[in-house]
């Protein structure tokens, strides 16, 4: 689990985040959702590990964050970060295999978890291309096999859909959500209200460094809440599959009101 | 409608062709040692070359012509073709420790700054005639002043903190190197016409010096330093995604960091003090090899080191046969012959469509 407490960072005399609290159970996919530069990145580096808030504290999996060493915090969580790179021309298998070097599993059913995560990602057929060669789309999907493969209790997603086509984004927060179900906490940043919508267990949107609304998939995605926090008018309606909300942009304001 | 490739499947298991490489490099470097301590001003012909060799084992008495053999093969050729292939291991296995490190192909491990600390150690001593240490008065100033560069970059960039990554390094390497350059250029400057000749034979690198006493001193920094580099090689292939994503599968980036540079930093000055800077070696062969069996670090080190020591006992053969009895710089050689077989690499990975 996540537990994030009255977390504030700055950044040049600007908060980036301030006084961010957020709990997130073990079981669950949380979405964080907002406009650009609200601190959705920046919450999830802290929770990463990657940078240590001014003040406040995090910890995952009851592991206070700034106490833990690397190599401990990579058997407890696992990150897809925004714009992978790679710097040599690994095969793709090598890359995925990357999720388990310094991860403590028995070697022995390595060979089976990396199979099955390429098979997920749909990127067996390309096992052993020169990672360098791939499309923005098929590195995304290899990243997120790298990620399925760690196997660690705690899952941070940052924008895992931005270069993914509709059925790679579908298979990305499936198997994320799959993931919940069998009991690991996944935090997932995401763009596209819509996929929060169909696969959050609970969506947080943010603004300006802050929490500004928590909640169900309904509760959050309101056509007056999102207008405002986003400038952008926009209309709520029913998935007539699914269920759940289905956010549109409009042109004018109250077109659906 | 476009056939969909069933993606659940691998297909195309490229060919392994690591253990044929393995093999061949492996008897390239036994026939090229076997020929570097061979051939000379006195080429010995393989008969007399094996009991030139068993003669210092065994106790039989010998005849002048075979004592002189002996002192030739054993004293002057084992000790320099030894010395090529720890300086050409050690400059290539840092080479490629330092490319994974920086992430950059085009790194080479002088990067952190040991060598032209070391140069501009040598130069002090030579201009300013310090002789402390009597004749080790050059090796010892020059491995001080290369490490103790590397030290100042890594002290003054502190990559420790979180955040900072290594282009820190990078830039006040640069910083500290044109400093130093300059320095270096005031001295060479002040030096007399035959302080310029002696610095200008340390500039191009020489393996003349070679004798067992420094082959006794380098040899086990050497061996434990590459040793070292293969333990760590798992990490350093980790790096290629990376200094964040590398912490986030479980990577101290910053020990790793620190650990790479002091091996780097004390093979290098420890192969550059002894025998002036050898270019080319820790950049190229690498990179060659990265082509020829992939950038997994496992095989890329060990190929490293036997592939630079190949290259340095060949171009040193080089240097003492081509203008007999003197001996041409072995920079001039490297240089010479190694620049236009990278010109051709390149030529020859673009046209197979990959590059670094």
């Amino acid at each position: 689990m996540i537990d994030v407490r009255d977390v504030t960072l700055r950044l040049g005399g600007k908060a980036l985040l301030e006084d961010v609290s957020l709990a997130c159970a073990a079981g669950s996919l949380t979405v964080l959702v907002g406009p650009n530069g609200a601190g959705k990145s920046t919450l999830l580096s802290v929770i990463a590990g990657d940078m240590a808030p001014d003040t406040g504290a995090v910890a995952l999996a009851g592991r206070p964050l700034g106490q833990t060493r690397v190599r401990d915090l990579a058997q407890v969580r696992s990150v897809f970060p925004q714009g992978s790179e790679i710097r040599f021309g690994y095969p793709v298998e090598e890359v995925v295999a990357m999720g388990r070097a310094f991860r403590d599993l028995p070697p022995h059913a390595d060979r089976a978890a990396i199979d099955t995560a390429m098979a997920r990602s749909e990127i067996a057929h390309m096992a052993y291309r020169n990672a360098q060669t791939l499309s923005g789309g098929e590195q995304a999907r290899t990243t997120f096999a790298r990620v399925v493969v760690q196997e660690t209790e705690v899952v941070l997603l940052d924008e895992p859909t931005a270069a993914l086509d509709l059925r790679h984004q579908e298979r990305v927060l499936a198997s994320a959500s799959e993931m919940a179900r069998a009991g690991a906490t996944v935090l997932a940043v995401l763009h596209d209200l819509n996929l929060a919508s169909a696969y959050a267990d609970r969506i947080v949107l943010m603004s300006g460094g802050r929490i500004v609304g928590e909640g169900a998939p309904w509760d959050v995605l309101t056509a007056e809440r999102i207008s405002t926090v986003y400038r952008q008018p926009v209309c709520v309606i029913r998935h007539p599959e699914r269920g759940c909300p289905v956010v549109l942009t409009t042109s004018k304001e109250d077109a659906c009101v | 409608m476009t056939a969909v490739p069933d993606s659940t499947q691998r297909r195309g298991r490229p060919v392994d062709r690591t253990p044929i490489l393995g093999a061949a490099l492996g008897t390239l470097f036994v026939a090229t040692l076997v020929a570097s301590v061979a051939v000379g001003a006195v080429s010995l012909s393989l008969p007399d070359l094996w009991s030139a060799l068993w003669s210092r084992v065994g106790n039989a008495a010998l005849s002048p012509d075979e004592t002189l053999n002996a002192a030739v093969v054993w004293d002057l050729r084992l000790a320099r073709s030894i010395t090529a292939i720890i300086v050409g291991a050690s400059l290539a296995t840092c080479g490629a420790a330092m490319q994974g490190l920086f992430g950059n192909p085009l790194a080479d491990p002088g990067i952190v700054g040991v060598s032209s600390g070391a140069s501009l150690g040598a130069i002090a001593v030579v201009v300013l005639q310090i002789s402390t240490f009597g004749i080790w008065t050059l090796p010892v100033g020059a491995f001080i002043a290369g490490t103790g560069t590397t030290f100042v970059i890594y002290a003054l960039a502190r990559p420790g903190r979180e955040g900072t990554d290594s282009a820190r390094l990078l830039l006040v390497g640069i910083a500290v190197n044109a400093i130093g350059g300059s320095v270096a250029g005031y001295l060479t400057y002040l030096a007399t016409a035959d302080q310029l000749q002696s610095l200008a034979f340390w500039s191009m690198g020489s393996l003349s010096s070679a004798r067992w006493l420094t082959v006794g001193i380098t040899i086990v920094p050497a061996v434990v330093g590459i040793a070292l580099l293969v333990v760590w090689s798992r990490p350093l292939d980790l790096l290629a995604l990376g200094e964040r994503q590398a912490r986030h599968l479980g990577v101290d980036v910053r020990v790793l960091r620190r650990k790479l540079i002091f091996v780097t930093a004390l093979l290098v000055a420890a192969a550059v003090s002894f025998n002036g800077t050898i270019g080319f070696v820790g950049l190229v062969v690498p990179h060659l090899f990265r082509l020829m069996i992939g950038p997994g670090h496992r095989r890329l080190i060990p190929f490293s080191a036997l592939g630079g020591g190949l290259l340095v006992m060949l171009a040193d053969m080089a240097a003492r046969t081509l203008d007999p009895p003197n001996e041409i710089p072995i920079g001039v050689i490297m240089g010479s012959l190694g620049g236009p077989f990278f010109l051709w690499m390149i030529w020859r990975g673009a046209g197979q469509g990959r590059a670094a």
